[in-house]
């Protein structure tokens, strides 16, 4: 009842406690209210639900024949699955582990010897190796070879040479008959 | 926008970034200090409501569109896999399809605010026209996006709104066509549709920019009408009205959140859970309910427009001649006689005024009558307006006139507060605007009381809609006397105050 | 501030109102559904069929219930007022009702799924319905599905994953018209949004049979319905008292079968409704403490201009 000018209202010691204990009270509920209405719009750009479901795959190995590769789409992405031969295998497991960038076993790579699973995605920028066609570079150390930086993978997936960091990464996977996996 | 002179900001960072772009100057400026009349009511919350609900509206669309596919074949699935995949898909479809309902709650509150307190007068006509077009656009973006979802309501719809234009004479047939890039609803006019969906918005959004604009440069109306006399009649923006706002829009998101999350559907129809069958119109379409009361004013022209009808418009044209050019005489340029003769007391007019406005009813009825009923009448088949051009006609019309309302009420008094016949003539306007809502949402058919079609009542409240603005407004307009008013928008709050101080 | 008039708070509440009374009365005006059911086929080139005129002459007399006991009131369309019943998921703080819904589903996979499809349902949503994750299994493994092409371009079968979308019973609409003597039956995932009453509609129809009045003759593969739009609807009556053997103790009639698929098909339309409540209840209470805090944010500051 008393003034009428334009200012912002000026209050005695009380009456500023009791303000500004609303304001940050006023402040708070719409820090918690703006954060909790974000995250339905962040969170409906991860994966849907029927993404989700498709998160696994079955191969059927019997079909390929010993040498020979497939590639078969899991989550969208490319797994290799190589048939691999007596060579190929003892090309593997004679390299000495500590050499290498990324130290890792064949044993530890691949559950059963001839049968050697991977995401085909190059672990330095996302491209895909070549290497599973018979007509396909394999690069120097008879595995996969990424066209888009250099990069060279042996016989196990593992790096050797160029810009990649890590080995192919190897997906879960079990063997749910002796000829049939089931990849994630 | 302008540098000008500038004060300094003690934060260091505030200032780098201010000296160099003066944005926050330009915030102090335009919402800390912008004076504001103190006496604002919470229907002055509602253009801030209005806003917020298009940002709501803007943002659950982009992330609904990262999920939407605008294919015939797959746009109902895909606002499927929404509802039901995607997480918290179907929250946002829900805010998004509740949130354009109460997007035009608040518009057209806002809109109402505008009218009740003559808030599109001198000098704020540009405002108000740049609001018509923000509804326009606001109109053509939400039936865009009733088309989206392709449910048998939506494609429907876009049938029968793209059909409107095949009332234009000669080239209806043609633009429709163009309008559906198709000879029928399609792909192509699904594509389309999200594409100008996507974009309108942001459109409004400039537009919107521009609207505040010129608020700030006219600086707000109050409930009184009055001008602005000086600091004693205004308050800073910030706190006072930031304040006043957020609380405003609190209660307003309450009412929204109740109906997105307790019932959803509450607004829609079970035709839009039906997937759009080119084939097989559902029993009864209808449009959204803020489009209703248009919708039952193109329904309610079932006349052609006849000789009759058109000499009953043109009588009232005569007698409201004087009213327009303020007591003009109408001269013939060529015989040098006059038509109309120049009207100085327009008590002594109104009599005058009034026995045309009869005689126009009667011809009018005459046509009208002729039209509907049959009544032989010499040359009443001689229609010139056909009802289907008519009923389009009167649809678009009862929203263009709107850009002409600051000319047609020239009353130098704004608030209805202090106008008695006027305050009486727009909430007539509104109620009638209101019924003609519940009209829209009947079928073509329906009864009131068993008695009489609605679509009688309909074409009244029309007929009313049109001479509140085109015979009421100019006529209040010479000749409403205001009641008494304050002297100041601060001495008028002082006595509220006083009298509330009384009654405690 | 200066208190506005009456009449203005009367306005908005008109403005603000007005979008549910037009609603209300579009719904109470519109027939129950576009007819579907009926034996009139969308496609214009399966021409007129007999039911054309039928269906659309709605001013029929009262029709006997099913049970014979109760009378129903008919309103001036002839339209049929369905018995609205209290769903365990009406109301703020409804929730389905996981038994009933498992039954409902059972009565949709021995009886409804001959005909029907339901789409935009795949088994694993079925995990909302109190299953288990080797419960889920079993019933999409129970199916066999048209997969393919592989690698020899031949589509094979293989059994039912969860991920695998409910297996429809035709191959196109074409096909299930041709299967039901040119009306399609439509896809339940949607239908208890895409009817007006919902659940009570669906209830209404199912238990809505009975001989047809004397005077109405009934063209084959039509039946009485009081509840459908027009009367005459082309599905047969899909169950009896005791067609549907349920293993828990629930009575096997008409009645309680009708309430289970009811419930069933309504959450299969809105299977997030619990969240959406959950999360509704929350978001409001939220912004009814902030609206206080708010109001007192407001009145604070205006204090000295009061």
């Amino acid at each position: 009842m008393s003034s009428y000018e334009n200012t912002p209202p000026h209050d005695t010691e009380d009456g500023a406690t009791r303000r500004d204990f609303l304001y940050l009270t006023a402040g708070g509920f719409a820090a918690i209210g703006a954060a909790s209405f974000a995250w339905p719009f962040i969170d409906s750009m991860n994966p849907a639900a029927d993404t989700l479901a498709m998160s696994t795959t079955e191969a059927d190995l019997s079909k390929i024949e010993e040498g020979s590769a497939i590639t078969v789409i899991w989550q969208g992405k490319p797994v290799f699955i190589r048939h691999r031969t007596a060579d190929e295998i003892k090309a593997a497991t004679d390299v000495d582990v500590s050499t290498l960038r990324d130290p890792e076993t064949d044993g530890k790579r691949a559950q059963k010897p001839q049968w050697l699973v991977m995401i085909g995605i190059c672990t330095h920028l996302g491209c895909i190796p070549l290497g599973q066609k018979k007509t396909e570079p394999k690069g120097e150390f008879g595995g996969w070879f990424c066209p888009c930086h250099g990069s060279e993978y042996d016989s196990a997936g593992r790096i050797r040479k160029g810009p990649a960091p890590k080995n192919l990464v190897v997906p879960k996977y079990t063997f749910l008959t002796d000829t049939t996996i089931r990849i994630g | 926008m302008s540098a000008g002179p500038r004060e300094p900001f003690e934060n260091p960072v505030i200032e780098w970034f201010d000296s160099r772009l003066p944005i926050f100057t330009m915030m102090q400026k335009e919402y800390g200090v912008f004076p504001t009349p103190k006496n604002f009511n919470y229907f002055w919350s509602f253009g801030g409501i209005a806003m917020t609900m298009l940002i709501l509206m803007i943002v659950t669309g982009i992330f609904l569109a990262m999920n939407y596919t605008p294919q015939e074949n797959m746009a109902f699935d895909s606002v499927e896999h929404i509802m039901r995949d995607v997480n918290y898909g179907w929250m946002l479809r829900y805010l998004h399809m509740n949130g354009a309902s109460f997007f035009f709650i608040a518009v057209y509150t806002h809109i109402f605010r505008g009218m009740y307190y003559g808030s599109y007068k001198k000098p704020r006509e540009l405002l108000w026209i740049l609001g018509v077009i923000i509804f326009l656009l606001m109109m053509a973006t939400a039936f865009m996006g009733y088309t989206l979802p392709w449910s048998q309501m939506g494609g429907w719809a876009a049938t029968v709104i793209t059909n409107l234009f095949s009332a234009i004479p000669f080239v209806g047939d043609s633009i429709v066509t163009l309008l559906l890039g198709g000879f029928a609803v399609g792909n192509p006019t699904l594509n389309r549709f999200f594409a100008l969906h996507y974009l309108l918005p942001f459109v409004i959004v400039g537009i919107v920019f521009v609207h505040v604009w010129a608020l700030h440069v006219t600086g707000s109306n109050n409930p009184l009408g009055i001008d602005v006399k000086g600091p004693q009649d205004t308050l800073a923006f910030s706190p006072y009205y930031t304040a006043k706002d957020m609380f405003g829009l609190a209660v307003f998101m309450l009412a929204y959140i109740a109906v997105t999350f307790f019932a959803p559907n509450m607004l829609a129809h079970p035709d839009h859970y039906i997937q759009y069958n080119a084939l097989q119109t559902p029993a009864h379409i209808v449009p959204e309910w803020y489009f209703l009361p248009f919708y039952a004013m193109l329904r309610g022209i079932t006349f052609g427009f006849n000789l009759y009808i058109l000499a009953g418009i043109g009588i009232i044209g005569a007698a409201l001649w004087p009213v327009y050019t303020k007591g003009k005489a109408l001269k013939d340029p060529l015989l040098g006689m006059t038509i109309i003769p120049a009207v100085t007391d327009f008590g002594q007019y109104s009599k005058k005024f009034f026995t045309m406005l009869a005689i126009a009813g009667v011809v009018f009825m005459l046509g009208y009558f002729s039209q509907t009923m049959g009544l032989p009448l010499p040359f009443s088949k001689w229609v010139l307006l056909d009802s289907k051009l008519g009923g389009v006609i009167a649809m678009f019309g009862s929203i263009a006139i709107l850009f002409v309302m600051p000319w047609l009420d020239s009353h130098p008094v704004r608030s209805a507060r202090f106008r008695p016949q006027f305050k009486v003539a727009v909430l007539a306007m509104t109620a009638s605007v209101a019924i003609l809502g519940y009209i829209g949402a009947q079928t073509a058919d329906a009864m009131l009381f068993g008695v009489i079609q609605w679509v009688y009542i309909g074409q009244i409240l029309t007929g009313y809609y049109f001479a509140f603005f085109v015979i009421i407004l100019p006529w209040l307009s010479v000749t409403e006397k205001a009641s008494p008013m304050p002297n100041s928008i601060n001495e008028a709050v002082l006595q509220e105050n006083a009298r509330k101080a009384g009654a405690r | 501030m200066v208190r506005h008039p009456l009449s203005l708070t009367a306005m908005a509440v008109v403005l603000l109102a007005m979008p549910v009374v037009s609603h209300a009365a579009a719904g109470k005006q519109t027939p129950n559904a576009p007819g579907e059911e009926t034996a009139v086929a969308a496609d214009a080139a399966s021409g007129t069929s007999p039911a054309t005129s039928e269906a659309a002459d709605a001013d029929t007399p009262a029709a006997e219930t099913a049970q014979g006991s109760t009378e129903h009131a008919e309103a001036a369309h002839g339209e049929y007022e369905m018995d609205h019943l209290n769903w365990s998921f009406n109301g703020i703080f409804g929730a389905y009702d996981r038994a009933s819904l498992q039954r409902g589903f059972q009565i949709y996979k021995e009886v409804c799924s001959a005909c029907h499809s339901m789409t935009r349902l795949s088994y694993r949503n079925l995990s909302a319905l109190g299953y288990n994750d080797g419960e889920v299994k079993a019933i999409a493994a129970s199916v066999t599905v048209s997969d393919g092409p592989n690698d020899e371009g031949e589509m094979f079968d293989r059994p039912g994953r969860p991920s695998d979308h409910f297996k429809s019973p035709f191959p196109n609409v074409q096909a299930a018209k041709a299967g039901n003597g040119g009306a399609y039956p439509p896809d339940l995932s949607l239908i208890a949004k895409a009817r007006h009453g919902g659940a009570d509609y669906i209830h209404a129809i199912l238990t809505g049979y009975s001989e047809p009045p004397a005077g109405k003759e009934l063209m084959s593969g039509q039946y009485w319905n009081r509840a459908m739009h027009g009367n005459i609807i082309a599905m047969p009556p899909p169950l009896t008292d005791g067609r549907v053997a349920y293993s828990d103790n629930s009575p096997q009639t008409l009645e309680q079968y009708s309430r289970d698929v009811s419930q069933f098909l309504t959450w299969a339309a809105e299977p997030h409704m619990e969240e959406r409540k959950r999360i509704g209840i929350k978001a409001f209470l939220f912004m009814l403490v902030l609206t206080g805090v708010l109001f007192g944010v407001k009145k604070k500051i205006w204090a000295d201009q009061h």
